[in-house]
């Protein structure tokens, strides 16, 4: 065991310095920005789920009064069809630039097909009604069935399936609507199965969902005649803005500033860029700055969602409650360009325990339905449902613990994971034995209650990290970073400062910067900021220290190893009669000992802390309406080392929330025409504060040896157990296995009338 | 035609002029650039644009700016009085009650007009209560300990 490291910040809960804008109104999200000159922009969007464009006739919304600009895809660089062709179909830039506007053809209900800029909302709202556009409807395809028949309509006729070279039932590569498939694993899954004496194989299904973040998307953009653009955003990062909307458009990147609004919520449905590149367009054609919202309905119908899935899943376990083989076949709708996250649900389907014979084939399959996009670990959700609920069956054959099967099998130091490396140290089994000592699992139970446990693994990400870090002349420290502050991240770098420099939390100020005003930086994304970003401060912190030790080293005219940086000074090695100089005072005379003192870094984060999270749902079903009531929930999760322990358990509480309507409410509901019937969050039910109970939190810290704090992403982990803790508390209650999401009241009547029938 | 509003806004007495059909919330937002009160849906749903009316809990989408003439409108940019943040923006910040916060004016404001009816609100009285506010990011649990601390601090019960 390592030394236990003390901390006077880490792991304390003081207010985040953003907070105050926050409580008061005062914070700009990406819709509070304006500028004296500025349009309005809006998309007009097809009322098809697939259809080709025969005409668009722009000339009586130009003619509107009020109206400045218009535009198409013909206003757009057609940049990246040779790539695509050249690619078997696929080329990522290709499919962004046809979904930010329709080129063509229609794919799904609600794609973008034009858009204007006029003096007000209400006058581009009108002119959009005047835009006359022909289709000529298509046939579509919109479940995962249908999509990849042999008889099925081509989303995308020239596009072939990656991933099958020498593959069986592949060969020749006719284009289909299966963009994507793959495959991992290890041993050989009929020998595991030889080996079991029990064997379960079970199928499952899941829905479209939306990330349902409350802020839409919005920007504003500035153009110049000479080509340069601001754009006011919200996004997971506004590098990532920057990135692609000069890309689509052609722009040098050194033209193109980003300034990152506060954002309303993201949950990795803002990872990509919608209204910005039409805006910039808008812009230019105006002269104008254009300002782009979207309803809520276009939030629904045209961003963001998380697409339906089928899972088939076989396990097998000796007698024992040993796995001995584990086999999934996982389908993943990707929306209408494919992409989905199903090599991240191959990924961590079996993820969380040792297996000597697994493996998981995916396919990732086209379907008119909006492109698909990140939502919160992505693609492991659905696949923990398939396996959390097998277990739960297994354990209930085997006449074993559900915990105890899990331990029994839980990955630790050295397992080999069924996606490829062995792992470092986690905390699978603590997460666990913490779950199990909670009070809460072995809690009474009343009549039409249950209790059911699962277990979540998601990686966590590290990518591309910039910091700087400010010594200003009075010792306060200015810290700046390049990752939008979605949960709190302002407070969990400041902590890092401050524990860094041994100063007060409250002279450190943590700046979201423009993307002219720090090195690149990667998402907002993956639970990576603390960890990555946070790594990157504490490495520019250190430069800074370096740089005051050398001052202190120059007033006291002796060699800089001579000089040590404790408690927020410096101090000169066995030497007690010297006065140690502090931060303030090295910082007030930085001019007369060299300069500014400021540090910097820049680095591909390295050394990831995967993390588990086990979770205990108890839920209450009323037999007559079929309403799931969770009346109590228990989230344990391994933080590896937890930075602001409110703002963890945040997003514990958060993802076990998020993960609860995805169990019992929310899904899309479409008509046979491809058409979303429920565009908004009357129909489309995410949990309101009546619905759920405290949430309770256990934090295990088994810190991260490849991160100075032992830090671990905690952002992802919690949407991943709900799921299925919540379906098996419904077994557990009701002694239905249900394995079609979501457990909404009429489903769960059905199951009910199926078992008195039975 | 634009009408000419009078109304006092969070304490100030403002004039200003809107469309027939604007909404309060985009008059609030795009006229008097009070940008504190959010939207997130515009049709009601989602809490994020609540104000108070007359000390009527209102969402600011579904009311005509037209409707406010000689009302009084409270929105969150008037709950902090003096420099002074309220019990429950201090019980907010206290707690970690938002993440990213796009939704911490809508809760402030209806929670405020909660506990002006009931200054003793059970556990189950708020969340009902907050039922027309969304959150996406906090599972409610730190909003609700928030609220019923700040409760105990207006009834003098905290120290």
């Amino acid at each position: 065991m390592s030394e236990e490291k003390k901390f006077r910040w880490v792991g304390t809960r003081p207010i985040r310095p953003d907070g105050i804008d926050k409580v008061t109104g005062r914070a700009n999200y990406g819709a509070d920005f304006a500028l004296p000159d500025m349009l309005w922009g809006k998309v007009l969007r097809s009322p098809h789920a697939h259809a080709r464009i025969q005409s668009i006739d722009l000339k009586r919304a130009k003619a509107l009064a009020g109206v400045h600009a218009v535009m198409t895809a013909e206003d757009l660089p057609d940049l990246f069809a040779e790539a695509a062709k050249s690619n078997g179909g696929h080329d990522s830039s290709n499919d962004l630039a046809h979904n930010v506007m329709a080129r063509g053809r229609v794919l799904y209900h609600g794609h973008a097909i034009a858009a204007v800029a006029a003096t007000s909302s209400a006058i581009a709202s009108q002119a959009l009604e005047l835009i006359d556009v022909e289709y000529e409807p298509l046939p579509h395809v919109l479940d995962i069935a249908s999509a990849i028949a042999s008889d099925a309509t081509l989303i995308h006729e020239d596009r072939v399936t990656q991933g099958v070279e020498g593959i069986e039932g592949f060969e020749g590569a006719e284009p289909s609507n299966i963009a994507n498939r793959v495959q991992l694993g290890h041993g050989d899954p009929a020998e595991g199965f030889d080996l079991a004496d029990e064997v379960i194989e079970r199928e499952f299904t899941t829905r479209p969902i939306h990330q349902g973040y409350i802020e839409p998307h919005a920007c504003l953009a500035q153009t110049t005649p000479d080509g340069r653009v601001t754009l006011w955003s919200s996004s997971q990062g506004h590098f990532m803005v920057r990135d692609y909307t000069a890309k689509l458009l052609d722009i040098d990147l050194s033209l193109v500033k980003v300034i990152p609004a506060e954002i309303g919520g993201g949950f990795g449905g803002k990872t990509t860029v919608y209204l910005e590149p039409l805006a910039v367009v808008l812009s230019r054609k105006s002269g104008r700055s254009v300002k782009m919202v979207m309803s809520r309905e276009e939030v629904f119908r045209a961003s963001g969602p998380t697409l339906g899935t089928r899972i088939k899943l076989k396990l097998g376990a000796t007698r024992e409650g040993v796995f001995t083989g584990g086999e999934a076949t996982l389908h993943y709708e990707g929306g209408a360009f494919g992409g989905s996250s199903v090599m991240a649900g191959c990924m961590t389907i079996f993820a969380p325990y040792a297996f000597p014979h697994v493996r998981s084939t995916g396919y990732d399959v086209m379907v008119n339905k909006p492109k698909g996009a990140a939502y919160r670990a992505p693609g492991a959700p659905m696949a923990a449902f398939a396996l959390e609920t097998v277990i739960d069956e297994m354990a209930e054959r085997l006449e074993i613990d559900p915990v105890d099967l899990r331990l029994r099998n839980a990955a630790k130091e050295g397992t080999l994971a069924s996606f490829g490396p062995r792992y470092r140290r986690v905390g699978c089994v603590e997460t666990l034995e913490a779950l199990r000592d909670h009070p809460h699992y072995s809690a009474p139970l009343g009549p039409h209650q249950g209790r059911g446990i699962a277990v979540g693994f998601w990686f966590n990400a590290g990518l591309q990290s910039s910091a700087g870090v400010n010594l200003n002349p009075d010792g306060t420290v200015t810290v700046l970073s390049g990752n939008p502050d979605i949960g709190g991240s302002r407070a969990s770098l400041a902590l890092m400062t401050a524990e860094e420099f041994g100063i007060e939390y409250e002279r450190v100020e943590v700046v979201i910067a423009d993307t002219q005003s720090i090195g690149f930086t990667d998402v907002t994304g993956g639970s990576r900021v603390t960890f990555a970003t946070g790594m990157a401060v504490i490495e520019a912190a250190a430069d800074v220290r370096r740089q005051l030790c050398e001052r202190a080293a120059a007033v006291w005219e002796v060699d800089a190893e001579r000089v040590v940086w404790e408690d927020g000074e410096a101090r000169l090695k066995g030497e007690s009669d010297r006065a140690p100089l502090t931060l303030a005072e090295l910082a007030q005379n930085a001019g007369r000992t060299g300069g500014p003192i400021s540090g910097r870094a820049a680095l591909t984060a390295r050394g990831v802390g995967m993390a588990f999270g086990a979770h205990i749902c108890d839920v209450e079903v009323d037999p007559e309406t079929g309403r799931v009531e969770v009346i109590r929930y228990t989230a344990v999760q391994d933080a590896g080392r937890a930075i602001h322990p409110s703002y963890v358990e945040g997003q514990m509480q958060g993802g076990a929330v998020q993960g609860i309507g995805w169990a019992l409410n929310e899904e899309y509901v479409f008509d046979s025409d491809g058409k979303l019937e429920n565009p908004g969050f009357l129909d489309y039910r995410i949990p309101v504060a009546s619905d759920v109970p405290m949430i309770d939190t256990v934090i295990v810290e088994v810190p991260n040896p490849k991160h100075p704090y032992g830090v671990r992403g905690v952002g992802e982990v919690p949407i991943v157990a709900p799921i299925p803790a919540v379906v098996n508390a419904v077994y557990a209650a009701t002694g239905v296995r249900f394995r079609d999401l979501p457990l909404s009241p009429p489903k769960v009547l059905v199951g009910l009338d199926g078992k008195s029938a039975a | 035609m634009k009408r000419h509003i009078t109304a006092t806004i969070d304490g100030e007495a403002r004039e200003f002029l809107c469309d027939e059909d604007q909404t309060l919330l985009d008059a609030l937002r795009d006229v008097l650039f009070k940008t504190g009160t959010k939207e997130g849906c515009g049709t009601g749903d989602c809490g994020a644009c609540s104000v108070t009316v007359d000390g009527r809990l209102v969402c600011a989408c579904l009311v005509l700016a037209a409707e406010v003439e000689g009302a009084r409108v409270e929105t969150v940019e008037g709950i902090a009085q003096e420099g002074e943040l309220h019990p429950l923006q201090r019980r907010f910040l206290e707690q970690a009650a938002l993440q990213c916060g796009i939704c911490t004016p809508g809760f402030l404001v209806a929670a405020k007009s909660l506990l002006e009816k009931n200054p003793d609100p059970s556990e189950k009285e708020v969340r009902f209560w907050l039922a027309g506010n969304l959150c996406r990011c906090t599972g409610y649990d730190k909003i609700i300990r928030s609220v019923l601390d700040a409760a105990a601090d207006l009834r003098g019960e905290s120290g």
